[in-house]
């Protein structure tokens, strides 16, 4: 009942339960911050829109993205991911979301920024119906934690539209 | 005492998440810095449509161990709700194309087993030094052996 070995599995036992609840209690901690993020994109220009080879269309465009997501960041917070999507409907699909665009936050202090880019991944749609189509520019973010649960949410910019031909 | 309990906590989070397999440990640097190898993830899977930014654990045929990537592009048909899904790793330069199978250009809701919803730092590496030198599991379950024989409850 007293043997060494005994000992040590209750202690082992204890020590893990404790650190457990301290990882939950770090989790839980993150429910109490309210975050306020702002953005705004503008697109500054569509450098070509073209029909592929394979039939589909695609779009190169430069954007200018400014935001301000330092509220999301607690103590708990280990990095925030965020990236641009343009989603859009046609009448083969119900919805699409293309990523143009992402980037890692590490820290609060990153977290207020500007940047002028073109897209990052390739904007293709599944089809030819890109002309002259309305799309909505969503900013998401991932608030990726030391320790527990994630949290995501988004931004949804609507009123962009692409050319009604190919140039 | 901990393997029972340890147990009762495995079986708990798969009825809980609903998943077969509900943790899975991090095994590759692709979703670097934010998952290191070694981290665990927790898993869920809910009826939800799949959208752009889930991060989400899927199986490639023929491949055994599953992928943990983040979805960055999602097309929904119109009529029958089926998904055509993009995934990347987040520190990889490119997209998954090439880890699908041969001509596989989409993955869709079949192939993918659940969305990683929390995470636990450098717990798995318990489960990869396992993996990758098997004399350390023989020796676990040569002591753990003989601490049943030799106790004396």
């Amino acid at each position: 009942m007293h043997s060494f070995g005994y000992r040590l599995n209750v202690l082992l036992t204890f020590a893990v339960t404790i650190l457990a609840l301290m990882c939950a209690m770090a989790s839980l901690s993150d429910n109490l911050n309210t975050p306020s993020p702002s953005a705004e994109i503008q697109i500054m220009n569509i450098n070509w829109f073209q029909k592929q080879p394979q039939g589909n269309d695609e779009v190169s465009l430069t954007m200018n993205i400014s935001a301000d997501l330092q509220s999301l960041f607690t103590w708990n917070t280990k990095q925030v991911f965020i990236f641009v999507a343009a989603e859009y409907e046609t009448p083969k699909n119900s919805l699409n979301q293309v990523s143009l665009w992402d980037a890692i936050i590490p820290a609060k202090e990153h977290a207020k920024f500007w940047i002028h880019t073109s897209n990052k991944y390739r904007f293709v749609d599944q089809g030819n119906n890109l002309r002259g189509k309305e799309f909505n520019l969503t900013l998401h973010w991932h608030v990726m934690p030391k320790t527990g649960k994630m949290f995501a949410n988004k931004i949804v910019m609507t009123g962009y539209s692409l050319p009604e031909e190919y140039r | 005492m901990i393997v029972t309990s340890a147990l009762i906590i495995w079986k708990a989070l798969m009825c809980i998440t609903g998943s077969e397999s509900p943790v899975v440990v991090v095994l590759s640097e692709s979703m670097e810095p934010g998952f290191k190898r070694g981290d665990i993830l927790f898993l869920h899977m809910s009826k939800e449509p799949i959208r752009a930014g889930e991060i989400v654990v899927f199986n490639v045929d023929g491949r055994e161990i599953p992928i943990v990537h983040r979805v960055i592009k999602v097309h929904e048909r119109q009529d029958t709700g089926e998904v055509d899904v993009l995934t990347k790793g987040d520190n990889n330069p490119g997209d998954d194309r090439l880890l699908y199978a041969q001509g596989q250009h989409w993955l869709q809701r079949q192939h993918i087993m659940g969305r990683a919803v929390g995470f636990l730092p450098y717990v798995g590496w318990v489960t990869i030094i396992m993996t990758e030198k098997p004399i350390i599991k023989y020796i676990l379950i040569g002591a753990l052996g003989l601490l049943v024989i030799t106790s004396k409850d």
